[in-house]
């Protein structure tokens, strides 16, 4: 048990640099242009619908940037944004943030004209089989 | 695999006086709304942890997805 290092976590550390060095950054499935998720798809849209720069990590190469991930935000699922260090939520959360205009101003940058605001208010949206993992 | 009764009853037992709506055409996916006076104070990221609680390791596993939205009654 001594012979472990307490700080021997390349991954993690890795991680943790990157939340660090980045204001905007989004752990998701596949790229912003090739999302391999439904959730990580709406989250990275999100994001590109305000014009925000962001970096994107995708997290499926390797199942350890997940676990790793999971176990540094306390947070078990995919997508995560973190802005200024500070994780803000998953698909749910950040979509609830869009449309309320709140995303925009914890990014700084404007809501765009079009507002979807003016939606009728509906109940759940109906899950979507694109969720489904490949 | 579990159904959306399982879902809702295992986030209503999770959190104390809490009510959920959940849904799932696959059991596989679920949607889920939950009320709760637990959440009162607690951040957006704060609620949604609390009901994860209640699925310990199966997010992603059994439960494949679960889309959540919290409220406070």
């Amino acid at each position: 048990m001594s012979e472990q290092a307490p700080h021997s976590n390349p991954i993690r550390d890795a991680i943790a640099q990157a939340i660090d060095e980045n204001p905007v950054i989004l752990f998701m499935k596949g790229t912003p242009d090739q999302p391999r998720c439904g959730f990580s798809a709406r989250t990275a849209g999100a994001l590109q619908a305000l014009g925000a720069p962001f970096a994107a990590v995708d997290i499926l190469p390797d199942p350890r940037i997940r676990e790793e991930l999971s176990a540094l935000s306390n947070w078990p699922t995919i997508p995560q944004l973190f802005v200024n260090g500070e994780l803000v939520g998953g698909a749910d959360i950040v979509g609830e943030m869009f449309e309320s205009g709140e995303l925009a101003k914890t990014l700084g940058v404007e809501q765009p004209e079009e507002r979807p605001v003016e939606e009728p208010a509906v109940g759940p949206r109906p899950l979507g089989i694109d969720n489904r993992l490949s | 695999m579990p159904t959306a009764e399982d879902v809702k009853a295992r986030i209503e037992a999770t959190i104390p006086g809490s009510t959920a709506d959940v849904e799932s055409q696959d059991n596989v996916h679920f949607s889920a709304r939950v009320v709760a006076a637990a959440f009162a104070g607690l951040s957006r990221i704060e609620q949604h942890r609390l009901v994860y609680a209640a699925f310990e390791g199966e997010l992603g596993g059994d439960i494949h997805a679960l889309q959540l939205k919290t409220e406070t009654p």
